[in-house]
């Protein structure tokens, strides 16, 4: 089974510096461009090969930059972003990329720079990835010095430069807009959108914002071709994805696999099933802003082809598995909070309703709680779905708040019967002082 | 006011951006680096540089977790509360801290040694329960090793 992401990375040790990278063929996609593929050639292949972002939308990626202005009119200069700001609970999957094969960055980054006439890029890192900051810091300078950045490319007229931008927190900042004002100086809230980043991004310029496991594909595309990357995988949508389970499974992990492989595959096979004693009640497929699947769906393929709209989404592919031994709406309440604390602020019902929410999570686990609070958190799911507020966080939370009132009810019921939680795991109330 | 050290790192810090200001985050980063947080005083080093006001520069430093404005401990420990650690038990681990450190989540120890802080998803989740600790990252805490973590930042 091919794993070309991954092959290279050892988690516990170095990753592989410039000589060793450019040995196992590192840097020879950019050789394409002087051998007369031209950007239009590179978006077509890109479509050809099916490619969509791992970031969690799974938006086609050349339907993305289908939209940014190309030629000798199009506005100078022209962005590139990586989405490095990983901070959705349960996904750690870039993370293994940038820390296990940060040339692998540099590489995707120019290519699709290139493929867009893009003269600059960021990398947009998280805070908290302090091994990821030093890796790449390293790797661009290496690229730097070989000449990959900051001239043109052998035998053609495009030349690349890339910055790292270490961010210092906030979950928001993971939206493509907030993290463009975020970029600027600006207090990261989301921009209204029309316009889209494609036209009108950083500093007013075209601007690709893209998540880095979906850059990091770029190389292998433009190295063996469409016909080979859609052979990866099982489904529709193309390539390999970069599973991972946390939770109580016998070994928690992440693994590259081919694209539609099924969850129940990934929990049993790869994640070893459940811990001896745990039984298994759902999953988030992909991190905290995607529904629960429970047992009835494990076969389905994980991709977003396959799951229907009206069960869930993909999400990040990183999945956080619950089990009997934990209680659904503990479970629900710490993503709630999470949710209710990353919210920017800027619209009413995310800021309003989903501290709200977390309230009454906190009254079903203190047994508290009524039917008319289920009933109020029926309402919520409702008023903060799509469409209600100004970008997709509150939506987000929604989705596991409602599949777990649809799947797990009667243990919302039964924390109202009991006045208490059957799991007695209370989750006592935080005060934090700074 | 800003040393020369800290104008000389600035300075390289925002010269890839076609607006100074776009280095607000860098410059936060390397002045709390250097002074442990972000005083009000600071704050208008800051603007200064940048070319911004403080009220614009604080609405930045106010709005991100890694900035601090207020004083913090020599060491800062960031305890992962998201949903994979919570399953994993990082309330135990919580628990460990605030009863060996007599601590708060919020509160620095009385010899200003420690912080003790929770911070969202740390990206380690196949380890859960992690912590970070300065720039260290820790998985798979239980409440038996946080003394020995701890005990490695004096």
């Amino acid at each position: 089974m091919e794993r070309p992401l991954t092959q290279y990375i050892h988690p516990d040790g170095p990753p592989r510096w410039l000589p060793e990278y450019l040995k196992g063929g590192g840097y020879r996609s950019l050789q394409t461009f002087a051998a007369g593929m031209a950007p239009q050639d590179l978006q077509r292949l890109v479509a050809e090969a099916g490619l969509r972002g791992r970031g969690g939308a799974g938006f086609p990626t050349a339907n993305k930059w289908s939209f940014v202005p190309m030629g000798s009119d199009a506005p100078k200069p022209k962005y590139i972003v990586a989405n490095a700001d990983e901070m959705e609970p349960g996904t750690f999957k870039d993370r293994v990329l940038l820390e296990g094969e940060p040339h692998g960055l540099v590489e995707s980054m120019i290519i699709a720079g290139y493929a867009l006439e893009a003269e600059v890029g960021f990398i947009f890192l998280r805070g908290e990835y302090h091994r990821s900051a030093e890796r790449l810091t390293q790797a661009i300078a290496e690229a730097y010095v070989e000449g990959y950045l900051g001239k043109p490319l052998p035998g053609t007229e495009f030349r690349f430069d890339l910055h790292l931008h270490a961010s210092a927190g906030r979950y928001i900042c993971g939206e493509e807009t907030a993290l463009l004002n975020a970029l600027e100086g600006k207090r990261a809230i989301p921009r209204a959108k029309p316009p889209f980043p494609q036209t009108v991004g950083l500093w007013g310029q075209p601007t690709i914002v893209q998540n880095v496991e979906t850059l990091y594909n770029l190389p292998h595309i433009v190295n063996h071709g469409s016909a080979w990357y859609r052979g990866l995988s099982r489904s529709k949508d193309g390539g390999t994805k970069i599973y991972g389970i946390s939770g109580r499974v016998t070994h928690p992990g992440w693994w590259e696999l081919p694209f539609g492989t099924t969850a129940r595959e990934l929990l049993e096979q790869h994640a070893g099933g459940m811990v001896n004693g745990a039984s298994f009640r759902g999953l988030l497929p992909g991190g905290a802003s995607t529904a629960f699947l429970t047992e009835q769906q494990l076969d389905l393929a994980m991709d977003y082809s396959s799951i229907p709209p009206e069960v869930g989404r993909l999400g990040t592919g990183t999945m956080i598995v619950l089990d009997d031994q934990t209680c659904p709406v503990g479970f629900v309440l710490n993503l709630e909070k999470f949710f209710a604390r990353e919210s920017c602020g800027w619209c009413t019902p995310c800021r309003e309703g989903l501290p709200w929410v977390a309230r009454i999570l906190e009254s079903f686990e203190e047994g508290r709680a009524t039917h008319d609070d289920l009933a109020l958190l029926e309402m919520h799911a409702k008023f903060l779905a799509p469409g209600h507020t100004f970008c997709a966080l509150a939506p987000g939370a929604t989705a596991p708040l409602q599949s777990a009132l649809k799947y797990f009810r009667d243990d919302f019921m039964q924390h109202i019967s009991s006045g208490s939680c059957p799991w007695s795991r209370k989750q006592k109330r935080e005060r934090v002082l700074v | 006011m800003l040393t020369d050290i800290e104008r000389h790192e600035l300075e390289a810090a925002v010269k890839h951006y076609p607006d100074k200001r776009a280095g607000a985050i860098d410059a936060l980063l390397i002045v709390q680096r250097r002074r442990g947080w972000i005083s009000d005083d600071s704050v208008l080093d800051i603007a200064q540089f940048l070319g911004m006001t403080g009220e614009d520069v604080d609405s930045i430093a106010t709005f991100y977790n890694l900035i601090f404005r207020k004083p913090v401990g020599r060491h800062v420990a960031f305890v992962c509360d998201s949903i994979s650690c919570w399953i994993m038990g990082y309330e135990q681990v919580c628990a460990r801290i605030k009863e060996r450190y007599e601590i708060e989540p919020g509160q620095t120890t009385r010899d200003g040694r420690l912080t003790f802080l929770p911070i969202a998803c740390l990206g380690h989740c196949e380890r859960a329960p992690a912590m970070m600790i300065d720039q260290d990252v820790y998985g798979c805490v239980t409440p038996d090793k946080v003394e020995s973590i701890v005990e490695k930042y004096r």
